[in-house]
């Protein structure tokens, strides 16, 4: 008798056959993927062009068989705007992390969003700064302990963390927000509906979308990878919700 | 050659409120020169004041390639009011002309080595018939005492520049000929 | 040829238009507006872009992201706007990617003035940002001159995927001027590099980062190799009576037409005096100042000495320099005459 072999799980075309640099439990390697799924479906790997900027991101040129641009910190979202304006065929992408589009990258992501630009962000939030070892980011939580708020983030001190989602779907510009975290299986499945949603959103020319992914970083958080998850759901989503804040 | 003993050769700052059309006729004479094939430079004050401030221009015409655009001693001044004459009459260069609208100048110029050709410009412009032509019969008294370019090269420009607007045309020509016969009549 | 009567940055706006040039992304700062409303008003109606940007910063990645389609494009701004665009070009010239960036120099540091200046020359000429890199800066002295350098930068750019600096002055920019744009066909070098899509070939990357030191220093090698071919084979420099000059000054930009004048009326008095006027400030033209290093020398710029510095390299220790300089005030040539019957005395 002839064993047959079926296959029912296979790497996606777009992403390349290479080991991530990304830690053990970091969610940065399971967003490549889906973003890799992602443009697989659609069938636009030829026309996809990505730009990550400074940070974990950065790497995502080595994972994703695609045209990629590295992009100064923060200011992704101006080069994928440059880049599409010049070809409006194409699908353009920024994928970045709190620090980036959270912190040194606000005016750009603020003002893409405002414009309406035919681009979509991937934002990888996990409320730290993992590339320089775990300093404070724009979204740490309040009495999170980082390498630069050794006490613990105080209000007072640090002011409050940005919620992106919720500040960008306020811009008329913004047509798809949401927040997904990829700390459960079926997280990322929501997660991945999402990010092909907003991939949608841009190629049917109805305006500028972001995903925001809730991530753990088990090694600046010190944390072992499963307490990581934990921390998602307990710490996290509380003050991050998931949801859809806007579709069109 | 010293630019100014070469006989193809003038410049002339004017001076003014912003709004009293200076940037106009300094553009408006330097594109005339330029219709005739002189090597031509227009240089505005540029200030954060857009209206009402005190606007000025320098204009260089030259049958010859023009070094330096920048003026330090006009051979010639338009002076639309009292504080363009404080601030640039000592400027002018010994001999120079110095054209003044005498209907809003009041001053006197402590000047003695100069040329002063008084134009009532306001007045002049208001008698054809638009009060804001001043600025084309202060430039009609210029070009008539200077010769530098010609009335109808003058003319030709004015028609680039107001394309369709005829009323405005005919009005401007009229008020750069009455600045012309102030020169004619005074002489 | 038919003349048109322009400001500077209208005559830059227009022959970067007839270079091919169809995409512009800027931010408005005093005294070069009138560049990014020319292209405001133009592109649109045929085909290009204009996208005002919410900084100089995110115009310059703008420009990032559009030349690395391997389009035609540029940018401009005025010193401040420079500054903050510092940034994005060195990571322009560090990914390699031809543009153009203009700048209509206003007096500094700080907000400075709207005045203009020639006080960005050590910013524009030796690099002004992070890295190893050199811009290719082109200064004209007319706006005929502008004209024909902006048309020609975007060929250059291309040739050497290097970014082209034009380096003009406040004055430059708002001055009127007849000028004419003769007829040009782009030399379009193929770029293979480009980001168009991963469409029958290799995905290509643009990027700065090279984590290995050795890979680094590879690519670096590659950006210098460039450089010394730039200066080798791009120098510019017009002279002016120099063959019998005894005083050499050498001027750039507006100053250097403003010299001419004082030159002129220097010879009427029996004076030998020439002009040496730097056209490509980078490469600099060394060698036509070691050639006449005999002569006594006279630097005058809108700045404090700053492209002194590269005539006194050039001419050695032992030669003769003086200098004269005005920085938020253009100096006139009688200013120039005087200095020159100093040396004289």
């Amino acid at each position: 008798m002839q064993m047959q072999l079926q296959k029912v799980f296979e790497r996606p075309r777009t992403l390349r056959p290479v080991a991530t640099h990304y830690c053990p439990g970091c969610g940065h390697g399971i967003v490549a993927r889906l973003i890799a799924e992602v443009i697989d479906e659609f069938g636009i790997r030829e026309k996809t062009v990505g730009v990550a900027p400074v940070g974990c991101s950065v790497l995502l040129y080595n994972y994703l068989d695609i045209d990629m641009y590295e992009a100064a910190h923060g200011r992704a979202p101006a080069v994928a705007t440059g880049c599409k304006r010049v070809h409006p065929d194409l699908v353009v992408f920024t994928y970045q992390g709190d620090g980036d589009f959270a912190s040194i990258g606000t005016a750009e992501a603020v003002h893409a969003a405002a414009r309406g630009e035919r681009i979509t962000t991937i934002f990888i939030n996990n409320a730290i700064y993992g590339m320089t070892g775990g300093q404070m980011a724009p979204t740490t939580l309040i009495g999170q302990k980082t390498t630069t708020s050794p006490y613990g983030r105080t209000a007072e001190q640090a002011g409050f963390p940005i919620r992106m989602a919720e500040l960008l779907a306020t811009l008329d510009g913004a047509s798809f927000i949401a927040r997904v975290s990829v700390h459960s299986p079926k997280n990322i499945i929501q997660a991945k509906g999402a990010i092909k949603k907003a991939f949608s959103v841009q190629m049917n020319q109805q305006g500028y979308s972001m995903v925001e992914v809730l991530s753990q970083c088990p090694t600046d958080w010190r944390m072992s990878p499963a307490e990581a998850v934990k921390w998602v759901e307990e710490k996290m989503i509380p003050y991050y919700p998931l949801k859809t804040l806007k579709a069109p | 050659m010293n630019p100014s003993e070469n006989p193809l050769y003038a410049n002339v700052t004017m001076a003014g409120f912003g709004g009293q059309g200076l940037m106009f006729i300094g553009k408006l004479l330097a594109y005339s020169a330029m219709k005739a094939g002189m090597n031509v430079t227009w240089i505005p004050s540029y200030g954060p004041e857009m209206r009402g401030g005190t606007a000025n221009c320098t204009v260089v015409l030259s049958g010859r390639e023009i070094g330096s655009p920048v003026i330090t001693s006009p051979q010639a001044l338009i002076i639309m009011n009292n504080p363009s004459l404080d601030a640039f009459e000592a400027r002018l260069q010994n001999n120079g002309h110095l054209f003044l609208n005498s209907s809003l100048v009041t001053n006197e110029t402590r000047r003695e080595d100069i040329k002063v050709v008084r134009i009532p410009a306001n007045d002049v412009a208001l008698e054809v018939g638009e009060k804001r032509a001043a600025n084309m019969v202060m430039l009609g008294a210029y070009v008539e005492q200077t010769k530098v370019v010609t009335k109808s090269l003058i003319f030709e420009g004015l028609k680039e520049f107001f394309g369709k607007k005829m009323e405005f045309l005919d009005v401007n020509k009229r008020a750069f000929e009455a600045g012309m016969r102030c020169v004619q009549d005074g002489s | 040829m038919e003349k048109t009567f322009m400001t500077g940055n209208e005559a830059i706006a227009e022959a970067a238009i007839q270079a091919g040039c169809r995409h512009f992304f800027g931010y408005p700062i005093t005294p070069q507006s009138e560049i990014p409303e020319y292209m405001s008003k133009r592109l649109p109606k045929m085909g290009g872009v204009y996208l005002q940007a919410e900084s100089e910063v995110a115009a310059i990645n703008m420009l990032f992201g559009a030349a690395g389609t391997g389009a035609r494009v540029m940018t401009s701004s005025s010193s401040p706007g420079i500054s903050l665009m510092q940034e994005g070009i060195s990571y322009i010239a560090a990914a390699r990617l031809p543009c153009v960036i203009v700048n209509i120099m206003r007096g500094g540091p700080g907000l400075g003035g709207i005045q203009p200046s020639q006080s960005d020359y050590f910013q524009a000429t030796k690099g002004g940002g992070h890295g190893d890199y050199h811009l290719i800066v082109l200064a004209p002295h007319t706006l005929q001159e502008a004209v024909y350098l902006t048309m020609n930068s975007f060929d250059l750019a291309d040739k050497y995927r290097n970014p082209v600096m034009i380096l003009g002055d406040g004055y430059m920019g708002q001055m009127m001027e007849p000028v004419s744009f003769p007829k040009l066909t782009p030399r379009h070098t193929p770029k293979g590099w480009a980001l168009t899509g991963a469409k029958d070939r290799p995905a290509n990357l643009v990027k700065t980062l090279y984590l290995d030191p050795e890979a680094l220093e590879k690519h670096n090698l590659v950006i210098n190799q460039t450089i010394q071919k730039i200066k080798k084979e791009e120098v510019q420099v017009e002279t002016y009576h120099t063959d019998d000059a005894e005083i050499i000054i050498a001027a750039y930009g507006t100053v250097a037409r403003i010299a001419k004048t004082a030159i002129e009326v220097l010879r009427n008095k029996g004076l030998k005096v020439g002009l040496i006027r730097p056209i490509t400030v980078f490469p600099f033209p060394c060698k036509i100042f070691e050639e006449l290093a005999d002569r006594r020398f006279l630097v005058v710029e809108m700045s404090f000495g700053q492209m002194l510095e590269d005539v006194q390299l050039s001419l050695g220790r032992k030669a003769s320099v003086h200098f004269y300089g005005r920085t938020g005030v253009v100096p006139s040539y009688d200013e120039i005459i005087v200095e020159v019957e100093k040396l004289v005395k």
